[in-house]
């Protein structure tokens, strides 16, 4: 999609949200709007995206109570000003708009949380993304290191970019709008995406990527949505396996989680965001006990987390359940650093070479 | 000498005058301020039972005026048939002297002690006698006297009798002079007020110095006047027995029947029998022993309780209502009149009303009026049985706050009306604790209770949908406008939803396709009945309700239909033709209708 249909259709959907409100309205109907309900219950796996989506249950807010009144008022504030921000050419980030809604006296937010949950609400009615509304999240990008060649559309025209050849030691910055980029070529047989900064710069230093041909990316802990989508879109674009290396505690499978089957968050949109096909390395709970990597104790927060990992359906399989439940009994997590203890160089020699073989993947 | 030689000497009958000179307090003259409002009680009571019994609406005056530094002069006037003169001395002049005593019916006054104990009272404290004028019709003239009391004798002393000129055509007029103080102006007001309050039918006029204030009647209405009822069997002491018998000709069955009520000859006869006595012996033979078996005997044969409704006057749910609503002004008012009951033989009646909210104030315990036979009691609430019974209640089930007494904008009126008002004193301050009255009390006020807690409930959920619905009502018409803008169209008229939210009643007039369409919804909680005028070039022959009729004027038809509308509920009508017109409802409140014409 061009962009200018892109802006097209964005200003279309979010005027069309209106124009229902207005209908009501000259009818006499009391506006309203239904959205799915966004809770851990209310997400299903879909067959054919193979991603976890919203299910069926839907909330329906009218303004005939003052709270609901007001969410829709807020909306219609939001709409307008993307409307004219999109007719303008200009962006903003999502604190941005935050700010801006000060001056919306009766409309104005009362937390970043709030206007973040209205832009995914309108992001659901609309079945677009926020970046097609001008909107972007003001957090850095990940970034990426190994054997692939894009093109980004900057302000200052096309840029043809290798991320290993053209890039300095810490890789090529993912922009926040994904939809800028080009993939155009890749040497890659895999893509690892890794949670910490420290194990990224071990395997670069290393020399993981070139040995192994690997695309490396650095998920910066809870990935943004934009290196989300760049996963998912090397994945379909050029098939090649994408593996994800986290720490070995719940938080962490989270993480994986997201990448793999989508954020409950953003379930509207996983099939854009995940990577169903991405495969969890480590550090798993068996390797704590298998490697007996250096470890710490379980908080109650943890094994809460661990618990409700295991009501979660997106962990209902039996390599997980077999997992958690043998963590839960060791009561041990291990950081992706841990394998420093076997030496600096057992992670890319020893231990990522054999779970790839494991996998299949080399 | 022996002592009781000399004991003998100093012992002499007392006057019954003499003994309440020195028992003051017994009638509620224990201090000057208390003088002064028990002596205009005494005035108005008596006023109200002599109105009451000439079947005439009271429309007394009061007059207080201040004569020196401590003498106040009282004056009471009515409207009632007036005293005939011979008989005006003993009624101020005597002590015990009334017409009430020996009868059985319920009414203010009853020993005759009030009115002449307050010339008592002015006698001690001035030296003053009273003045009398009465009248008791247009063809008679007015008799004046200035009475005093013989302490000693307690007969009246007449220092003056004269025919004298009044204005009034029949009544009484009465001024009285003591030593007093108005320090308790306000308690005055307020038994005067509360007066007023269970007397709705009369009109009080006071005069306080330079004040003036008026109780205004709200009732035309003049009360039925009790009629005196012959005394029940359970309700008779010995020595009331042994008068009666003493008094009476004929044989014991006879006097049965005829002198007491519920007593057939059944009755009677089982109370022969039980006693062992002849229905046959003269009444009057009796021995007393014999009266003695007797009462024992009438005590414990079964008789049907008292008649209530001749010789009770309850005032009525409305009227208390309507009296309160006058005094006091009130969110929540509701009245209870029970049934009657008997206590020892005695009918009573017991009423009640609780009222909430308005300009009650809303911290401190509940005001509390008592009143016994239309009469306010404003002294020792304390010690009253009417007190005792509302504090036993657990008012926080009605959702009143409660310390002791209930707490809050709360105001709780008992009466209590009955042929014998059991009061713990002469003064009359009080009700003595009788389990059969303090459960009627009880039961009207539990009752009471519950109609506010309903109340309380619906105003409470009222208030939050009412806050809700506004602050709706204040967001969408800013949703309107911005959505206007968003799609770049009119702004929507956006009164039928407010209509909605508000729930009133929407019409809404439209045409589509050549087909006018009238639809009216009712959003209230109520069935409305309206009648829908719609005037248009179009004769609506087809109309799918026809009209309820149809008038024609210079080719314009005014099509009429008269709906019911129950609440939730939708009604249209469909019929062909050009719109236009206009469309008008009617026989409903316009705040509660909202009429929308979409084609205009």
């Amino acid at each position: 999609m061009s962009k200018e249909e892109l802006d097209r259709t964005a200003k279309l959907r979010l005027i069309e949200i209106a124009r229902r409100w207005y209908d009501q309205m000259v009818t006499g109907e009391i506006p309203s709007i239904s959205l799915p309900t966004r809770t851990k219950q209310n997400i299903e796996y879909d067959d054919e995206a193979e991603v976890w989506k919203y299910g069926d249950r839907e909330s329906v807010r009218s303004a005939g109570t003052a709270k609901s009144a007001l969410h829709l008022l807020k909306m219609s504030y939001v709409i307008w000003f993307l409307k004219k921000q999109i007719l303008e050419n200009r962006s903003s980030t999502l604190r941005e708009l935050y700010y801006i809604s000060e001056g919306w006296k009766k409309a104005k937010f009362s937390a970043q949380d709030e206007s973040n949950f209205l832009i995914e609400d309108l992001e659901i009615l609309t079945d677009m993304q926020r970046e097609a509304f001008h909107l972007r999240p003001e957090e850095d990008g990940a970034t990426i290191f190994g054997p692939l060649k894009l093109r980004e559309q900057t302000r200052r025209g096309a840029r043809d970019i290798h991320c290993q050849d053209d890039v300095g030691e810490a890789g090529y910055q993912i922009p926040s709008n994904v939809e800028n980029l080009d993939f155009l070529e890749h040497d890659a047989r895999f893509v690892i995406a890794i949670e910490t900064g420290g194990m990224y710069a071990r395997l670069i230093e290393n020399g993981f990527d070139a040995e192994y041909n690997a695309v490396l990316i650095h998920l910066k802990g809870q990935p943004a949505r934009s290196t989300r989508r760049v996963l998912n879109r090397i994945n379909n674009k050029f098939d090649v396996p994408v593996v994800v290396f986290t720490d070995g505690d719940p938080w962490s499978y989270r993480i994986f989680a997201s990448v793999a089957y989508g954020a409950i968050k953003s379930a509207h949109i996983s099939d854009l965001l995940a990577t169903p096909k991405a495969h969890f390395i480590g550090v798993q709970p068996s390797d704590i006990r298998d490697y007996n990597l250096p470890s710490d104790h379980l908080t109650e927060r943890d094994v809460a987390a661990l618990n409700s990992e295991l009501s979660d359906p997106r962990f209902a399989t039996d390599y997980w359940k077999e997992q958690i439940q043998l963590q839960l009994k060791m009561n041990l997590k291990s950081e992706q650093q841990a394998f420093a203890a076997k030496g600096l160089d057992f992670v890319t020699k020893e231990y990522l070479p054999s779970r790839l073989a494991d996998l299949g993947i080399i | 000498m022996a002592l009781a030689d000399e004991l003998a000497r100093k012992q002499r009958s007392i006057s019954v005058a003499e003994f309440f000179e020195k028992n003051k307090h017994l009638l509620g003259f224990d201090s000057p301020t208390r003088g002064i409002i028990t002596t205009i009680k005494e005035a108005v009571d008596n006023a109200l039972d002599a109105c009451e019994e000439a079947m005439v609406l009271p429309d007394i005056y009061i007059a207080i005026k201040k004569i020196s530094s401590d003498v106040y002069r009282i004056i009471v006037e009515d409207n009632g048939p007036g005293i005939v003169p011979d008989q005006i001395p003993f009624v101020f002049g005597k002590l015990l002297y009334g017409s009430r005593f020996h009868q059985i019916k319920q009414s203010r006054g009853q020993q005759g002690i009030g009115i002449s104990a307050a010339v008592l009272y002015a006698q001690l404290t001035t030296g003053l006698p009273s003045t009398i004028i009465s009248r008791t019709g247009p063809e008679s003239r007015a008799y004046r006297f200035d009475i005093q009391i013989n302490i000693e004798s307690n007969e009246p002393d007449v220092l003056v009798r004269e025919e004298t000129e009044w204005d009034r055509t029949h009544g009484t007029r009465v001024q009285i002079e003591f030593r007093s103080t108005l320090a308790a102006k306000k308690r005055l007001l307020d038994y005067l007020k509360y007066t007023s309050v269970v007397n709705p039918h009369a009109r009080i006029r006071v005069e306080l110095d330079d004040e003036s204030f008026t109780f205004e009647r709200v009732s035309d209405e003049v009360i039925e006047c009790p009629q005196p009822i012959q005394p029940h069997p359970h309700g008779i002491e010995i020595g009331h027995l042994k008068r009666m018998l003493a008094a009476c000709d004929a044989p014991l069955e006879d006097f049965l029947i005829q002198g007491f009520c519920r007593v057939g000859k059944k009755t009677a006869g089982e109370m022969c029998t039980l006693s062992g006595l002849s229905p046959d012996i003269p009444a009057r033979s009796l021995s007393s022993d014999e009266q003695k078996r007797l009462i024992d005997a009438m005590q414990n044969v079964k008789v049907p309780a008292p008649p209530t409704l001749q010789c009770l006057s309850p005032i009525g749910e409305d009227l208390i209502t309507q009296g309160l609503e006058k005094e006091f002004q009130m969110d929540f008012v509701r009245a209870r009149t029970r049934s009657s009951s008997v206590f020892s033989g005695h009918p009573f009646v017991v009423e009640a009303a609780l009222g909430y909210g308005g300009k009650l104030p809303a911290e401190g315990n509940a005001q509390i009026l008592r009143f016994a036979n239309r009469v306010p009691l404003i002294y020792q609430q304390g010690a009253c049985a009417i007190t005792g019974s509302i504090s036993q209640i657990s008012w926080k089930n009605y959702g009143i706050s409660q310390s002791g007494l209930p707490t809050g904008p709360v105001l709780i009126l008992v009466h209590v009306a009955s042929t014998n008002v059991p009061f713990t004193s002469e003064s009359k301050d009080a009700i003595a604790s009788i389990p059969e009255i303090e459960r009627e009390i009880v039961l009207a006020l539990q009752d009471l209770g519950r109609d506010l807690k309903t109340y309380l409930s619906r105003r409470d959920k009222n208030r939050i949908q009412e806050d809700r619905a506004r602050a709706v009502c204040a967001i969408i018409p800013e949703l309107a406008e911005k959505v206007a803008e968003i799609v770049d169209m009119p702004l929507p008229d956006i009164s039928p939803i407010e209509g909605r939210i508000m729930k009133k009643v929407v019409a809404k007039k439209m045409i589509r396709d050549g087909k006018v369409s009238i639809e009216v919804k009712n959003y209230t909680s109520h069935p409305e009945t309206i009648s829908i005028y719609n005037t248009s070039q179009d004769g609506a022959g087809d109309a799918t309700t026809p009209p309820d009729f149809v008038t024609e004027l210079d080719n314009e038809y005014t099509k009429v239909w008269k709906v019911p509308l129950e609440p939730g509920s939708v009604w249209r009508v469909d019929y062909r033709g050009t719109g236009g017109g206009t469309l008008e409802i009617r026989g409903i409140d316009e705040k509660k209708i909202v009429v929308v014409d979409v084609d205009v």
